[in-house]
């Protein structure tokens, strides 16, 4: 986008504000006109956010989700980066491995609940596997290509220089390949977000997951359902936006040119 | 004129290289039969219709590529693989996008004590006219700075050769000739080799101690031209038409348009 055409800094801010705030008059009056005896409006939404926040209820469960989110997503990082990049690196192990998973890869993590409960029984570890699962796959596909990726004539200068191939993959192919790894970890951050609801749905009883499902079953409160979902927007929104930042480091910026 | 390389010290000697590249079984043979004795601090210049393998013999004087015949030496030694000795310039696309102007020149220098380490980056950040740009990385610099920055990467580390692939090219004329004239500087100053690859007969002929001029595919060398004009050269003079025009007539191409 040219100079010119960018909007100004209080644009930014004051059309997206309005956007949400037509779509709440929207969704208020809907529910008024229909008169629905279900549907909350949103002035019952904030009803419900203040109740579970005044049960204390409201932080115990952002909590649970975040950590389980973060103990799957950081296992599935620790695993996944290294895989992907042996498999980057080594063409030939990756010819063999790579049909297994893109076998794997297009299985809802949801299709793995069985087994995962019959691995991890019910409790903490079950969505933990689930989020990981779902977080693996896009990680280590883009280490893959990110290594897979990298120019030859920065191997080639590497060499000249002297490296052999440790100092070679970890001077040269791994930061060469850092910004498409970073995209990879950002949708897989995203999808671990989105697999978090489904997995604390089964085999634990906390979590925005839970909520949701406990919400609806102990006593239709769809105020609460609909709160806790807003609450997972905001904060996969919030996750994504920081998430983001990691681009604006020194070292990357240089992969991210040409995207907004 | 080789009889005059020979009483120097011989730096590099190509006897009969030949490469030949298969690709789907078939076979495209790329040098043929290429003899060259390079002096030590001499400056070489390489040229010769493009796509005729002038690259592909630098890359097998780097060490990048095995011919399939006939060998290089350099100091009497066998090339089996680049080495740092030999420093490999691109036009400007192998400097590390990640690394600031001070972590390129560092790169090559990860065998030294810091403080060697500290000297050489500032020694010669300062010789190629970068100093200020410490910090700023590759994409924040022009193109004939991001030139001299591979150039001071590959200086750092004082390698005897300097291989450089139409190392120019990218760049827009004006800076193009002021480059000559920085390059010329600092190898009057450092005297290492250079080999020195162009497809632009009038910068091989301002450069040059000697320009060695190749055949179309499958190349090699066809004629060895000695540049005896004396640094600052003027481009105007009978002598470097005489030389100019000569190698145009080598490569079989007219003096008008």
């Amino acid at each position: 986008m040219s100079a010119l055409a960018q909007p100004r800094k209080w644009e930014q801010v004051f059309w997206p504000l309005l956007a949400a705030a037509l779509l709440l008059l929207l969704w208020n009056y809907s529910v008024v006109w229909t008169k629905t005896k279900v549907f909350p409006s949103p002035l019952a939404v904030e009803r419900g956010i203040a109740e579970l926040l005044g049960k204390g209820l409201m932080w115990a469960y952002i909590g649970d989700s975040l950590r389980r989110v973060a103990l799957g997503f950081c296992a599935a990082a620790i695993l996944g980066i290294p895989l992907g990049l042996t498999l980057g690196w080594y063409p030939r192990v990756n010819q063999v491995v790579n049909p297994v998973l893109q076998i794997l890869r297009p299985i809802s993590p949801i299709a793995w609940i069985p087994v995962a409960i019959l691995m991890f029984g019910v409790g903490e570890l079950t969505p933990v596997f689930l989020i990981f699962l779902a977080a693996l796959f896009p990680i280590v596909l883009s280490c893959v290509s990110g290594v897979s990726n990298v120019p030859a004539i920065y191997r080639r200068a590497g060499r000249n220089f002297g490296l052999t191939a440790p100092g070679l993959l970890a001077r040269v192919v791994f930061p060469a390949a850092l910004p498409q790894i970073l995209v990879g970890l950002r949708i897989a951050l995203g999808i671990a977000w989105l697999v978090m609801v489904a997995a604390e749905m089964i085999a634990v009883d906390s979590g925005l997951g839970y909520l949701v499902i406990d919400a609806r079953n102990s006593g239709k409160r769809y105020d609460l359902v609909v709160a806790a979902m807003l609450t997972i927007g905001l904060i996969g929104l919030a996750l994504d936006l920081g998430f983001r930042r990691l681009r604006d480091i020194r070292s990357v910026r240089w992969g991210f040119r040409d995207e907004s | 004129m080789l009889a005059e390389a020979v009483t120097l010290e011989t730096k590099l000697s190509a006897r009969n290289v030949h490469m030949t590249f298969t690709r789907d079984g078939k076979s495209t043979p790329v040098l043929n039969d290429v003899n060259v004795d390079v002096a030590k601090g001499e400056f070489l210049c390489i040229v010769g219709p493009s796509g005729c393998g002038k690259s592909t013999l630098l890359s097998a004087i780097g060490g990048f590529l095995a011919p399939t015949g006939g060998e290089v030496r350099i100091d009497g030694e066998t090339v089996r693989g680049p080495d740092p000795r030999r420093i490999f310039v691109f036009q400007e696309r192998g400097l590390f996008p990640w690394l600031t102007v001070e972590g390129n020149i560092e790169f090559g220098l990860f065998k030294l004590p810091k403080a060697e380490r500290l000297s050489r980056i500032a020694h010669y950040i300062k010789m190629v006219g970068l100093a200020g740009f410490e910090k700023a990385y590759p994409a924040e610099l022009s193109g004939g700075m991001k030139q001299r920055l591979e150039v001071a990467r590959a200086l750092a580390v004082k390698p005897d050769m300097l291989l450089l692939d139409e190392p120019f090219g990218a760049l827009d004329s004006i800076t193009r000739l002021i480059m000559r004239g920085e390059l010329l500087r600092i190898w009057r100053e450092e005297r290492n080799t250079v080999i020195f690859v162009t497809h632009d007969i009038d910068e091989a002929v301002q450069l040059a101690d000697r320009v060695a001029v190749m055949s179309g595919r499958p190349a090699n060398i066809q004629k060895i031209v000695k540049i005896d004009i004396a640094h600052p050269r003027d481009i105007s003079s009978p002598r470097y038409l005489e030389l100019r025009n000569g190698i145009l007539e080598q490569l079989g191409l007219a003096h008008q348009i």
